[in-house]
């Protein structure tokens, strides 16, 4: 039994290691920013959350305690990770591309970098 | 009254929960913080949040979220594979405009969430009346496909959720 859990709690480790790593490769190769955005948003997620199962499987399993800690971490994580990226990427468009580089929003207004939000009183009537 | 007090009651649950979630331990005395803690929180920043979310249906929220679990440990494999095994000049990325359906800006803050979240998408902006998201594909031949899959895939069912 003992060898049983050692052998998955490893396995969700090595698996977490091997996605970091390629992960952090792919912000080495791709070209551009944008490209690069990829790599942490998503190689990592399975790195980070490997560990984390890795964690709450040691303290189960080995320890006997529930920790829900990892749980907290796990949800935090995809809470954040979502809203840096978009930062990053409206950081990027803002200081590198024009409108002309992007596609059409195929809507009345073009995207909210270069266009203002309709006009103020549609949205004080939402909020009242 | 009642609504003055407890502005967002799904906020202050969620906060009473990961509240005794991190100190890991539930006694009276963490219990009586926790709840301190909810009803605080929400009347302050209330000025900030006037609506309230509505969830129509809360079941449909578990099943988004195994979805989208399972499209997360997906999406790591498709990412991996093409970072590890495809030449940089093969790898096409190009921008998807996503027209949406939904209003609720709950709503679209999850679906932009969830976008970046998910197969090889990084949701970048949304234009400026709210009509579309702009989306950065990592690797795709075919952006109207990856376009309707957004649209099917997550958009609807938090259509049903949220509205």
């Amino acid at each position: 039994m003992e060898l049983v859990t050692e052998i998955l709690i490893s396995f969700f480790l090595v698996v977490a290691g091997v996605f970091g790593l390629v992960g952090s490769l792919g912000m080495v190769k791709l070209k551009d920013t944008m490209q690069r955005l990829h790599a942490p948003t998503k190689a990592t997620t399975v790195g980070v959350g490997g560990v984390l199962v890795a964690s709450m499987l040691y303290f189960l399993l080995v320890k006997g305690t529930f920790s829900f800690h990892e749980l907290l971490i796990t949800l935090f994580l995809f809470l954040t990770a979502p809203i840096s990226a978009n930062f990053i990427a409206k950081t990027f468009i803002q200081g590198h591309l024009r409108a002309e580089n992007l596609p059409a929003s195929e809507g009345e207004y073009g995207w909210s970098i270069y266009d203002d939000p309709p006009t103020v009183d549609e949205t004080t009537e939402e909020n009242a | 009254m009642l609504k003055r007090i407890f502005p967002h009651p799904l906020l202050s649950l969620t906060l009473v929960v990961v509240w005794l979630a991190l100190v890991n331990k539930v006694t009276p005395g963490n219990f009586v913080l926790a709840v301190l803690l909810g009803i605080a929180i929400p009347f302050l920043t209330a000025p900030y949040w006037p609506g309230r979310p509505i969830i129509k249906r809360p079941l449909r929220v578990i099943e988004y979220v195994f979805i989208v679990l399972w499209d997360i440990i997906v999406a790591n494999f498709q990412v991996a594979a093409i970072i590890l095994f495809r030449r940089n000049q093969n790898i096409r990325s190009q921008w998807v405009t996503v027209p949406l359906d939904l209003t609720s800006p709950e709503a679209i803050t999850v679906l932009a969430g969830t976008i970046t979240m998910t197969p090889g998408t990084v949701s970048a902006m949304l234009s400026a009346d709210s009509s579309a998201i702009l989306v950065h594909c990592l690797h795709t031949d075919d952006p109207e496909g990856v376009r309707d899959d957004i649209k099917k895939r997550y958009e609807w069912r938090l259509k049903e959720i949220f509205q």
